[in-house]
């Protein structure tokens, strides 16, 4: 065939590169509505679930088990279940009608039910009822930093900058597993030197990760991954009871922490049972929500390319925030991976969560450059700040950063990897030298930076957990050091988990250490003239990006 | 300590035998036949069963856990690589560093971890290297939880013949307890937005193969 010139130029175009697949609902490669999804039903007796989504409770899984036993509530469900869907869904977008009742109504509902009830909605329904139904008022956001060296100076002072920038919570992982102790450690110096009150963690294996949260080289924990089909589940060696022990290790810890789930996982993994990932996805999240999580943690994450290959999957994965809103739970909504080779693709997928607000718009953003990211890249990274940042103005909406003067930057940057090499030397760990200092402060990324001596940092590492070194000795080397703001910084952090009140739903930290969550600043968006509104000092300083011309200057 | 004759005899003896087997474990005399470049070609690769995968004795043995769909059906990885050369430079990689690779295949599961897992806990040195028909790879150790790992190399589309072959060197490193660096991290963020969904249609083909009662078995590998 002789080819057409402007098919050519098409082909090139790089949403070309993207890969897409027709459905394949009978293995559940399908976001909404496979012909296999369960029809909603229920019936109560005696305070007890008998009958779910068409199944007998003798032919429940331990998923439905655990939904109908910890996660429905069992008093008002028959009533609510009655409710047409249609109306259910209108009452998401109605103004007049409070998150709280809404809520109430959700609790009550079968995963079946809650599906049914959001596939009536399209995206702009969705994101207004998003608007809503989140649980803080204030919108934020999250951010990655790892490097591909894993090298703990470079950690630091992207931790910081990041906390400059407005980040509320920096999640880092690895390169190679046995670092993950230094890239806690790094990035805990590195936050608190950027932003007192700026929640961290390290994602790695459960056991690991636990333990540096018990040390209180972390804060938070969120990678605790809940699934939609038992296979899936038993595959990781789980179920949802022990999951919830996890849970409540964090919680018995006081460390905030919360599940994380998304569309695609069970399909992926190759078990999604015909079921359509959506549907899949309301179970994680009921699971989450019979766990007693404060919250969860979805929106695909790093199975986005699946939904994301299938129809109205970019749909589904709002659906799935949403839901996680309407059952009263935090969410960090996604936005955390590679989506697409296209730039207006991937900006089209991150304004359903940047419009309406949520507790975290990304889970993470990367404040790194995208070939330092370690958890395969992000939706947005480092190079795209002034384009987001011109986003929120353009728009006047909050997406939780803000304009920021390079000297500004070059300096927390600096004093962070000071403050990790004045702990380095204090804990007797492999020096960062002066040099390294020198080239994390101007760094854009690992390319930049020199090699570390991997197999001496490995084994300090260990050594590192097996003497049992905890935040404490971290405050104390800061402290003898003179870096004491940071010293102070990281012991108020370390004394919040004796408080709890961070365990509270959505709980962030401002600078002063002052909660806020859906306790204290819960959403109460009615309708124009209520909920967040972006005005006062934080619009002023939205506004000010730096390269914006003064008219007196002409 | 008193040394006897007996003694010395025995200790020359096991140096020999030390060197003797170095010997046997270079690639022209290894008992896979490894064929030399480039007669491989395609890879041609025939996996036979041979038996149920008992527990090895041999501290000199790093396993080779394939998932159940390996070597089968279209038997390339996702970047097309084919299994054979795949499992060709595993098995070299560990060759090179003087140890000997034995191939079994996990039918009961398809998850990385725990096929790796428990060909660990099979492998006579307790290290064992996991692989999925996908091409995804990890190097795992019969002490570590599941989850863990000592290296795992998670995106598919980004493993190259060097790679396997620094993989299988790796492998054999743990198992003689040597220092060992990592094979260097590589990271290609496009990678999930091109060959994600098409990883998910590959694993489906692989869970198919999946039989919950089926026994690991020990293969002989044959290049056609």
């Amino acid at each position: 065939m002789k080819r057409s010139k402007r098919f050519q130029v098409l082909e090139q175009r790089p949403v070309n590169q993207d890969g897409f697949v027709e459905e394949w609902p009978e293995v559940g490669l399908i976001a909404m509505g496979s012909p296999n999804d369960p029809k909603p039903s229920i019936t109560v007796q005696n305070g007890k679930v008998v009958e779910m989504d068409g199944k007998k409770r003798a032919d429940f899984d331990f998923i439905d088990r655990f939904i109908a036993d910890y996660a429905l509530d069992v008093e008002k469900a028959e009533e609510v279940m009655k409710i047409p869907s249609v109306e259910l869904a209108k009452m998401l977008v109605d103004i007049n009608i409070p998150r709280s009742q809404v809520v109430s109504c959700f609790g009550a509902m079968t995963p079946a039910k809650i599906v049914e009830v959001v596939e009536h909605l399209n995206v702009v329904e969705m994101m207004m009822a998003v608007q809503k139904m989140r649980a803080r008022k204030t919108p934020s956001n999250q951010c990655h930093i790892t490097n591909v060296k894993d090298h703990p100076a470079l950690l630091a002072a992207d931790a910081a900058e990041g906390a400059w920038r407005g980040f509320d919570e920096e999640e880092t992982t690895v390169g190679v597993t046995r670092y993950a102790p230094f890239n806690a450690l790094a990035i805990l110096v590195g936050s608190q030197t950027g932003r007192g009150g700026v929640l961290t963690q390290c994602a790695v294996e459960e056991a690991t990760e636990l333990t540096l949260g018990m040390r209180g080289l972390t804060s938070y924990a969120e990678t605790v991954s809940v699934y939609g089909t038992e296979q899936v589940f038993i595959d990781g060696d789980d179920t949802p009871w022990s999951k919830a022990f996890l849970a409540s290790a964090y919680a018995s810890r006081g460390l905030k922490m919360r599940f994380t789930s998304g569309t695609g996982s069970e399909v992926l993994m190759g078990y999604a049972e015909g079921k359509s990932m959506l549907y899949l996805e309301a179970r994680c999240i009921l699971v989450t929500k019979g766990a007693g999580v404060q919250g969860l943690q979805n929106g695909s994450i790093s199975c986005i390319g699946v939904p994301g290959a299938v129809p109205s999957g970019i749909r589904a994965v709002l659906a799935e925030n949403l839901i996680t809103t309407a059952l009263d739970l935090e969410v960090a909504s996604g936005n955390d991976q590679t989506f697409s080779h296209s730039d207006i693709r991937r900006t089209a997928r991150m304004l359903m969560q940047l419009l309406p607000g949520t507790d975290f718009i990304f889970s993470g953003y990367s404040a790194v450059p995208n070939y330092d990211n370690m958890f395969a890249g992000s939706n947005f990274d480092c190079e795209d700040f002034d384009d987001f940042l011109v986003l929120q103005r353009d728009l006047k909406v909050d997406g939780g950063l803000r304009p920021v003067k390079e000297e500004d930057v070059i300096r927390v940057r600096n004093k962070a990897a000071k403050a990790l090499q004045a702990v380095f030397k204090e804990l007797g760990l492999p020096p960062i030298t002066d040099e390294e200092v020198e080239a994390v402060t101007y760094a854009h990324g690992s390319k930049d930076v020199p090699n570390r001596n991997v197999r001496e940092d490995l084994k300090a590492a260990e050594e590192m957990m097996q003497r049992g070194i905890t935040g404490l000795e971290v405050v104390k080397a800061l402290a003898k050091n003179g870096f004491i703001d940071v010293a102070e910084n990281l012991f108020q952090l370390l004394k919040q988990r004796v408080s709890g009140d961070y365990l509270h739903t959505s709980a962030i930290f401002d600078k002063n250490f002052k909660v806020l969550s859906a306790v204290n600043d819960l959403n109460d968006y009615q309708g124009p003239g209520t909920g967040y509104r972006l005005e006062g000092q934080r619009w002023e300083e939205i506004k000010k990006i730096p390269r914006a011309m003064k008219p007196d200057d002409f | 300590m008193e040394i006897s004759r007996e003694m010395i005899e025995a200790v020359v003896r096991q140096v020999i035998e030390q060197v003797y087997s170095k010997e046997k474990g270079k690639l022209s005399d290894s008992m896979y036949q490894v064929p030399n470049e480039p007669s491989v070609g395609n890879g041609q690769l025939r996996l036979l069963e041979i038996g149920k995968a008992l527990k090895g004795n041999k501290v000199d043995e790093v396993v080779i856990a394939v998932s159940p769909e390996f070597g089968l059906n279209k038997a390339q990885t996702i970047t097309g690589i084919p299994h054979g050369v795949v499992l060709k430079e595993l098995i070299a990689g560990i060759e090179e560093e003087g140890l000997k690779a034995r191939v079994i295949r996990v039918k009961r599961v398809a998850d990385l971890a725990f096929l790796a897992w428990e060909g660990a806990k099979l492998s006579g040195s307790g290290i064992s290297i996991g692989i999925l028909s996908r091409g995804t790879t990890i190097i795992h150790q019969k002490d570590l939880q599941p989850l863990n790992n000592l290296e795992l190399f998670p995106q598919a589309p980004l493993l190259d013949k060097e790679t396997y072959r620094a993989i299988g060197r790796n492998a054999a490193k743990y198992a003689k307890g040597e220092p060992t660096d990592p094979v260097p991290v590589r990271n290609d963020q496009m990678a999930r937005p091109k060959y994600q969904a098409l990883a998910a249609v590959m694993h489906n083909k692989e869970t198919q193969m999946v039989d919950k009662n089926a026994d690991t078995v020990e293969l002989q590998v044959k290049w056609a």
